[in-house]
């Protein structure tokens, strides 16, 4: 008789109660913490249903970067309350509100208890496409994402560029070009240096091995970079870097260098290997690790790019 | 059978996870957040200490342990440094 059940039912417990505490919280940054716990329970989750990429995916993003992100999303919100006054919507409108989320709710229960059995599925036939030109990988997962639904793989880092063009555009028109405000105001704290000094290092290390291994293992771009990124905000919060101008050279050549390697590499497999992003058999592995690599680098640059936010035009001097 | 090695290892796991249950009541019954955060940094840092010890005679590999030494040195540096940050901004607030 193994525990192991009894564990699956209280860790689904759990984050049903997380995440209605979540909802529930009027303090915004207590529902932020909320939001993290309920990211990592979540990655847990995942870990039980054997999906680890996602598990590290979860992890990184939900708990991590977006916790991140939500935080100082508040911190500046709480700096425009108090130009806003309060206006809580009628009772109409939160009946309204409640009644659709009830709806949306019931509506996806329903399709789910519904589904057909077994349910219908795309991974064995993209496992099979994936046996095919990303043959030479050991990490079916990542073989899936860089062959078989590579042009959506793709189409997410634009969409990160784009959010971080969204980003920018919210700045000041004197201010375009400049660099974002520092992620800290205050003189920086010592024990917020060291720990930026001691945990840097060695996540860029674990981020760029999570990325490599991700061929064969578990990991890969999304998740590697999401560490690296978190590694910059933790060095730029500790003020030992300051965010750069985003009119920078290299800082726009990082954003882009993802996407564009691997909308260039898609149109030479339409010539050489008869259709867009298709790759030759025998080159898959090195070509994929050589895509991956640059979308590391353009992960690692936009994730930081929406936590600092649009230039601000003060440090400027 | 049972080894002294496996002995070793329910002793520290056990002893561990009594540091966690006295680091979890430490959270949810001291009175403010000072007293609190102290109950579950300590707590934590011996607890995860004590099981990781637990675990080691039983890893896979030489790497494998050594890479449970490593999770738990990262969980005392962040978890030493995030009480720092937590206790300033307490005495910032309180000023």
């Amino acid at each position: 008789m193994s525990a192991l059940p009894y564990i699956d039912v209280g860790l689904a417990l759990l984050v049903v109660a997380v995440g209605i505490w979540t909802v529930a919280a009027r303090d915004l940054f207590a529902a932020v913490i909320g939001y993290v716990a309920y990211g990592l329970l979540l990655a847990f989750v995942w870990i039980r249903l054997y999906a680890p990429d996602v598990a590290l995916t979860e992890a990184a993003v939900g708990g991590g970067v977006t916790g991140v992100l939500l935080i100082t999303a508040g911190k500046r919100l709480g700096a425009v309350k108090n130009v806003a006054p309060e206006a809580q919507p009628g009772l109409p409108l939160r009946l309204l509100a409640g009644i659709l989320a009830v709806l949306v709710a019931s509506a996806l229960g329903a399709a789910i208890l519904t589904l057909p059995d077994p349910p219908p599925s795309l991974a064995p036939e993209a496992a099979l496409a994936a046996d095919g030109a990303g043959a030479g990988l050991g990490n079916p997962i990542t073989a899936v994402l860089m062959s078989y639904r590579s042009f959506d793989t793709m189409l997410e880092k634009i969409v990160l560029i784009l959010a971080v063009v969204g980003v920018w555009s919210v700045g000041a028109d004197e201010a375009w070009g400049g660099a974002p405000a520092p992620l800290r105001q205050s003189r920086p704290y010592a024990p917020m240096v060291f720990l930026a000094q001691m945990l840097a290092p060695v996540g860029v290390l674990v981020g760029i091995h999570i990325f490599w291994t991700g061929a064969n293992a578990p990991g890969g771009a999304f998740q590697g970079g999401a560490l690296l990124a978190a590694m910059w905000m933790v060095t730029m919060m500790a003020r030992l870097t300051e965010p750069p101008r985003i009119d920078a050279r290299w800082l726009r050549l990082a954003l882009v260098a993802g996407p564009a390697v691997f909308l260039v590499i898609g149109l030479a497999g339409a010539v050489i290997a008869g259709s867009f992003f298709a790759y030759p058999h025998s080159l898959a592995k090195p070509i994929i690790l050589f895509i991956e690599a640059f979308m590391l680098v353009s992960i690692a640059a936009a994730l930081p790019m929406l936590v600092a936010g649009p230039p601000s035009g003060r440090s400027d001097q | 059978m049972i080894t002294l090695l496996d002995l070793l290892s329910i002793g520290a796991i056990g002893a561990g996870t009594f540091f966690f249950f006295a680091g979890t009541v430490g959270l949810l019954r001291f009175p403010d957040s000072l007293t609190r955060l102290h109950a579950l940094t300590k707590a934590d840092n011996l607890g995860l200490g004590l099981v990781v010890l637990g675990l080691i005679p039983h890893a896979e590999s030489a790497l494998a342990a050594f890479k449970l030494i490593v999770i738990w040195a990262l969980v005392l540096l962040s978890g030493a440094s995030a009480a720092q940050l937590i206790g300033r901004a307490l005495r910032r607030d309180r000023k």
